[in-house]
């Protein structure tokens, strides 16, 4: 049985002067949703572009199902560009369909799947019509279709869910998880974290051209400490300052955020807030993906402008904000 | 890597199911989009993709309105300059001379005079000079004749005509010769049979060949079509790139085809949506042309000159198409090619200028000649030699080879610029940027 996994392995690509990859690596498996995120530049859409052979990497290899992706292999991957490409005065099916035999579907079947796929994602009213005249919003989802149409065994789709509206976004996530359960390894990249996480089943985060972290959110959790919220109201500023293995990182009116060390206990700090006034919330902090991309980016000396654009509304009170609750 | 895991490989795909793919578990929506059974298709040939871009320029270009437009445009232009060369030339222009009834005896010396100089007439009586001089003045008559002591007295309404003037000045000097010979005692009748009888003999040492005219028609005809069509269809050509370019579908299209593929399609594509254009106004022209009688060169000939011509169309098309399909892979925006794209117009439009200043007065131009072997030229002068039936069968084949062999060349050198541009986007692509090897 072969390894049905898409590899990036040690994928290395300059412009001139630019590092643009710096020894990419990570692995999409059999039946995977993996998110790719990174800030603007990182590296995400060069990585994809390589592996759809439209640009070439200097160095490293990409490999599906243990075998260096050739153009025979690319025309099994599904791909939508970061800019996304149709040809603006042909209509939404011909296009659909000559995509599909360009990779190598016969007619009678690129036929049928443009229609399956139009009334799946909902735009087969205008099947018709040529793209440009779609809203972008549905040109998206013809987009989408396209890189689904000539039915891929690998999709790799950058930035699939910008600029899309609520409703999109469920049908998008649906198709993808759909197709993930069908085997095929799915990597989207997004700026849309609370997305990815609850959508991936693996998250990449990258950083000037390298992976800085990959696993499942939890798995990227784990390396965090432990953190708890405790709200005390008229507790005196600095009440749990002095306790033996817990830092206070953060204070936001009544609420105190601590980080717990290894072996540390949750317990003594709940005595203590008890000692200095009515405790009204004591819980796990876990940190979300947003947070888990800051501190992985922040620690990388080359990213410049580290910021997610889902982050960005609300980093004045500073991480605190964003802790979920378990 | 193991060797099971080869189907990545269409072809050996095709055997059956390929291995590791796991059947379709129809989990999916009702319609089960894709349910065509992943990856158990071949992958096309290079020629099967060309094929396929092709056919895809020629469906969506054959269905464009800016298509049907300009070849029903181009056709009634064409039918109608045959209809109009078959009235002009055709000798419809009989004019109507209205005589006063009281000097109808002009009547008959005018008619002859007018049929010896081959100018048609009608002649019509008018009551009187008054009459007739309204009806030249509300136009229902041309012209109106009457006798006045020194001869002739002639009333148009604005001017006479070279033509008529010489037909009248031959009636008003017959009138006073026949006068004179009566006088001396002679028989105007029998002075004027003598006359008639004695004829000029010419003797042509260099004639020119019959139907110079027509050919010489055809020929501007055949070089017009060709020159339009390439400025046409070349620009048509990078624009189609920038189109692939600007929209970023071309990135998708690589992404499952080879660049050099793409480029041949499209060129191919828009050279067939050209040729069957020129095929349509060509065969509509020449048909128009015969029925109406405009042309009366022997059909056969007629048509060896349209088939030449349809011949270098196609020929000076890919001379042009692959300098235009390179230059569009350089620039991301159609504002950008005007200026790149400049020298190959130049390049079509100095051979049409050259061909229709000169070729007219001197079919037999040395330069012309000479000219007219080098690929850039010969598109457009060679049919227009062949029309005039002014070139030999060597400098035909010599033509032909030396086109051949540029477009060979041109083929790898757009080949490679296309290659090394197309998906390189911004700033205008440098030529030595995309001639690098890659």
């Amino acid at each position: 049985m072969p390894d049905r996994r898409l590899e990036i392995d040690d994928v290395r690509k300059r412009y001139g002067e630019v590092v643009a990859l710096d020894g990419m690596t990570f692995d999409v498996r059999e039946g995977e949703l993996f998110g790719f995120v990174g800030s603007n530049g990182a590296g995400k859409t060069t990585t994809m572009r390589i592996v759809l052979g439209v640009l070439a990497a200097d160095a490293g290899q990409v490999r599906w199902a243990g075998r260096p992706v050739d153009l025979a292999a690319r025309r099994r991957i599904g791909y939508m560009p970061e800019e996304r490409g149709l040809y603006p005065k042909m209509q939404v099916r011909d296009q659909l369909v000559h995509l599909a035999r360009l990779h190598g579907m016969p007619a009678a079947a690129a036929g049928r799947s443009a229609d399956a796929w139009l009334e799946r994602l909902g735009v087969a009213a205008r099947r018709d019509d040529e793209v440009q005249k779609l809203s972008l919003g549905n040109q998206q989802r013809v987009q989408l279709a396209a890189a689904l149409v000539h039915d891929p065994e690998v999709l790799v789709l950058d930035e699939p869910f910008s600029g899309l509206d609520p409703v999109a976004v469920d049908v998008m996530s649906q198709v993808l998880r759909e197709k993930c359960d069908e085997g095929v390894p799915v990597v989207f990249s997004s700026h849309q974290l609370e997305l990815v996480e609850r959508l991936c089943d693996r998250v990449g985060i990258v950083a000037a051209g390298r992976m800085v972290a990959a696993g499942t959110v939890d798995e990227l959790r784990a390396d965090g400490t432990e953190r708890i919220v405790v709200e005390v109201p008229g507790a005196p500023p600095g009440w749990a300052e002095d306790l033996p293995g817990m830092t206070v990182r953060a204070t936001e009116g009544d609420r105190t955020v601590v980080d717990l060390a290894p072996g540390a206990d949750d317990q003594d700090l709940l005595r203590r807030a008890l000692a200095v006034g009515p405790v009204r919330e004591f819980r796990r902090g876990r940190p979300s993906l947003a947070e888990l991309f800051r501190s992985a980016v922040s620690t990388d000396e080359g990213a410049p402008g580290v910021r997610s654009r889902t982050g960005s509304g609300s980093d004045t009170a500073g991480a605190t904000d964003e802790v979920t609750v378990a | 890597m193991s060797p099971e895991s080869d189907h990545e490989h269409g072809r050996e795909a095709t055997a059956g199911p390929a291995p590791g793919i796991p059947a379709q578990t129809g989990a999916g929506p009702a319609p089960a989009p894709g349910s065509g059974g992943r990856g158990d298709y071949p992958a096309l040939g290079s020629w099967a993709t060309v094929r396929l871009v092709a056919g895809r320029e020629l469906g969506v270009r054959l269905r464009s309105k800016v298509f049907r437009i300009t070849t029903v445009a181009l056709l009634v232009l064409l039918v109608g300059a045959a209809v109009v060369i078959d009235l002009v030339g055709g000798g419809d222009s009989t004019e109507s001379v209205g005589v006063t009834a009281a000097e109808s005896a002009i009547t008959a010396p005018l008619t002859a005079a007018a049929r010896s100089l081959d100018v048609g007439i009608t002649t019509r009586e008018v009551p009187d000079e008054a009459t007739g001089l309204r009806q030249v003045a509300d136009g229902d008559l041309d012209a109106l004749v009457t006798a006045s002591p020194n001869g002739l007295r002639v009333a148009v309404k604005e001017d006479l005509n070279d033509e008529w003037r010489a037909v009248l000045a031959v009636v008003a000097r017959q009138q006073v010769l026949d006068n004179e010979i009566s006088v001396l005692g002679g028989d105007p009748a029998r002075v004027n049979e003598a006359v008639a009888a004695t004829r000029v003999d010419v003797t042509q040492l260099d004639p020119a060949p019959a139907h110079q005219g027509e050919r010489l028609v055809l020929g501007i005809a055949a070089a017009l079509l060709i020159y339009m069509g390439l400025m046409l269809y070349g620009p048509a050509v990078s624009q189609g790139v920038i189109e692939e370019k600007s929209s970023r579908v071309v990135e998708l299209l690589l992404s499952t085809v080879r660049p050099w593929t793409l480029m041949a399609g499209k060129v191919l594509g828009i050279g067939l949506v050209a040729l069957i254009q020129m095929i349509v106004l060509a065969g509509g022209g020449l048909v128009a042309a015969l029925v109406t009688g405009a042309l009366s060169l022997p059909s056969g000939e007629a048509t060896g000159t349209v088939i030449w011509s349809v011949v270098w169309y196609v020929i000076g098309f890919f001379l042009y198409a692959l300098p235009f399909a390179a230059v569009g892979a350089m620039v991301s925006r159609q504002e950008d090619v005007g200026g790149i794209s400049s020298p190959i117009v130049l390049a079509i439009v100095v051979p049409w200028v050259l061909g229709i200043s000169i070729v007219p007065g001197d079919p037999d131009n040395g330069l012309i000649a000479v000219l007219s072997l080098l690929p850039i030229f010969a598109p457009v002068l060679m049919p227009m030699r062949i029309a005039l039936g002014v070139a030999p069968v060597w400098q035909l084949v010599l033509s032909v080879v030396l086109a051949l062999a540029l477009i060979g060349v041109l083929v790898r050198l757009a080949g490679r610029i296309y290659r090394n541009a197309v998906l390189r986007t911004g700033a205008r692509v440098s030529f030595r940027d995309a001639l690098r090897e890659a």
